[in-house]
């Protein structure tokens, strides 16, 4: 039993490597949450049905012989448009952001299902573009070493959604949604209209986490419509671990912390199954049990130490 | 030129709350007029100023700014010309972002949608001039999150923000209230300073009696959700404070109350 608790090197490795394939994929979703929950200070939980969407897109469109590459585009177009249901319904008809996002949640599920005409669409023996781009690295450069394919694509591709991410908080446009979430009259009474400033942040959002969403099912080799439960959980995991972890002094460091908080959280679950203590059904309780410390280990931070360091929290919002 | 038509405001209309907030007030506001306005709480003060901004739609009446009816034009639209400066030094600022962020934003208006960036070499120069002018010693602190600040700071950026890109009409509603006796004069001298250089239009809501005297070319006093006095010229400029409360007393047969006036 005892040496059970222990995981060797050899285990260690190909561990690390699973997260980080996981933590990045899975980041550009975090992303997404960050810039509701973060910048908007919107509770959107859009997130469960979008996630979802973008994977049933992308399959969809690939087991029907789409190009994977316009198959994903596609999905990040699906997702801005979820954003943007869940916009218009919380800023035209002024419903709540919590109902506003879980009616479109629930409408996407049913929506899910009708796209894939199943509940489950598998993509083995299908191009993906991950198989594309080992193909054509393959061509130039026989000895490429496809097994990599993965971790050097997701590092890529979430760190330049993160550079535009950044780039975008830094225009004037990107200005008026930080101050929207931060303080929606001032803002107002600079002549931004915060209900357009809402829906544009929920169209990036969602858009990013469909986005997420079709390359993870190419990932795993198959889009389920059950695969978007407590995704929003797992992005927030990422976002306040990043956060308590590494700030917010900065939108750089902020949007980094996001990547590592979500590789962070995919090697602590990792870690815990491997100790075969908990086994792979029990990953959504650890998922939110990881959340409720993350929540709740600040204060009990301050309780010995008066922080300086301010931030929004998400305990009591 | 400003003109308040027959505005009503009713708060919680058919409830046992129901609350005339404004009732039947009109106001004509030439160009260049700096009016300070006094009345006990909840005398419709703010709520005035918050009409003539469209945080919320008016029951009847019209508001027209330079010819042009605005009463429909929604909040966002109407801060392409109207400054605002409230009460509560958090509201004016956004308190995460930095204070060259947030100038940068009074700096766009009203283009603040734009895919430009939000700052560069040359917009940090302007803001630091334009700090370095001030009393405030906040020209090195333009990368200091706005949450750092004090509230005489706050409130100090929040005009500046106002009046940056110069507004017809500047709203100030007792902007110096929280504010400690030192920064209360610190913040009402820089108003005038920056309310003259700029001959900015201006409604200044104040309860403390001697500013609305000292300060401003016209002195209007509400009561109820109206106007119940409107002095101006040289009435204006040689009224004393035991002479105004004497006049309200004739004029409504009551005393003037509110525990917040300050007399002195
Ligand atoms: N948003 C609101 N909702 C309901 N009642 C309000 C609102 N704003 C102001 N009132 C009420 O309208 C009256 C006038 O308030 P206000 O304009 O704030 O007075 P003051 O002259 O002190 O600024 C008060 O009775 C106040 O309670
Ligand atoms: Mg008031």
């Amino acid at each position: 039993m005892l040496q059970n608790l222990f995981i060797t090197i050899f285990e260690l490795v190909p561990m690390l490597l699973k997260s980080a394939e996981q933590g990045l994929v899975f980041g550009v979703m975090a992303l997404g949450v960050y810039i509701t929950f973060k910048i908007l200070n919107f509770a959107d939980l859009t997130v469960d049905g979008s996630f979802p969407l973008g994977a049933a897109v992308a399959a969809s469109l690939i087991v029907s012989g789409y190009n994977p590459f316009f198959a994903t585009f596609v999905a990040f177009i699906a997702g801005a448009l979820a954003g943007a249901m869940t916009g218009l319904l919380n800023t035209k008809a002024q419903i709540s952001d919590l109902l506003s996002g879980i009616l479109t949640m629930t409408s996407l599920y049913s929506i899910n299902l009708r796209i894939m005409g199943k509940p489950n669409t598998p993509l083995l023996n299908q191009s993906t573009i991950y198989s594309l781009i080992s193909d054509f690295f393959s061509k130039i450069w026989p000895s490429f070493p496809t097994e990599y394919t993965y971790i050097m694509f997701f590092i890529v591709f979430a760190l330049l959604i993160k550079i535009l991410l950044d780039a975008f908080l830094k225009t004037q446009i990107g200005f008026a949604l930080r101050a929207t979430g931060d303080n929606p009259q001032m803002i107002r009474s600079q002549g931004v209209n915060t209900d357009l400033a809402k829906v544009i942040g929920l169209i990036l959002s969602n858009g990013f986490i469909a986005l997420s969403g079709a390359l993870v099912a190419q990932y795993q080799g198959f889009a389920d419509v059950g695969m978007g439960v407590g995704t929003i959980v797992a992005g927030l995991a990422s976002v306040i671990i990043g956060d308590s972890l590494f700030g917010s002094k900065t939108i750089f460091i902020s949007t980094l912390g996001v990547l590592l908080g979500s590789f962070l959280y995919r090697f602590s679950i990792a870690l815990v199954l491997s100790f075969r203590l908990a086994q792979a059904s029990d990953l959504k309780l650890l998922t939110a049990i990881v959340v409720i410390i993350a929540l709740t280990a600040p204060r009990f931070k301050q309780t010995f130490k008066v922080s300086a360091k301010g931030g929004k929290s998400y305990g009591n919002s | 030129m400003v003109i308040l038509e027959h505005i009503h405001k009713i708060f919680h209309r058919n409830t046992p709350n129901e609350n005339h907030a404004l009732a039947d007030l009109s106001l004509e506001i030439q160009d260049g007029d700096f009016i300070t306005v006094i009345g006990s709480n909840g005398a419709g003060k703010s709520t005035m100023l918050n009409a003539i901004a469209g945080v919320f739609p008016i029951d009847s009446g019209r508001i027209i700014l330079d010819g042009q009816d605005i009463t429909n034009l929604p909040e966002h639209k109407r801060a392409a010309f109207i400054g605002r400066v409230f009460q509560d030094p958090m509201l004016g600022t956004a308190p995460s972002m930095t204070i060259e962020e947030n100038l940068s934003m009074a700096y766009a208006r009203p283009n603040n949608m734009s895919l430009r960036w939000g700052l560069d070499f040359n917009r940090r120069k302007i803001f630091k001039e334009y700090l370095k002018n001030l009393p405030l010693g906040l020209e090195d602190r333009l990368t200091t999150k706005v949450k750092l600040l004090s509230g005489g700071q706050r409130q100090a950026l929040t005009l500046i923000m106002a009046t940056m890109k110069k507004p017809k009409l500047l709203l100030l509603d007792e902007h110096t209230a929280a504010l400690d006796p030192k920064t209360a004069i610190l913040v009402n001298s820089l108003t005038e300073e920056i309310v003259h250089k700029n001959k900015i239009t201006t409604i200044m809501v104040t309860h403390n009696l001697e500013h609305a005297i000292k300060m401003g070319n016209r002195l209007i006093m509400m009561h109820k959700g109206r106007i119940v006095m409107d002095i101006k010229g040289e009435e204006k400029a040689t009224m004393t404070i035991p002479r105004l409360l004497n006049k309200f007393e004739q004029l409504q047969g009551e005393k003037f109350v509110d525990d917040r006036v300050m007399l002195a």
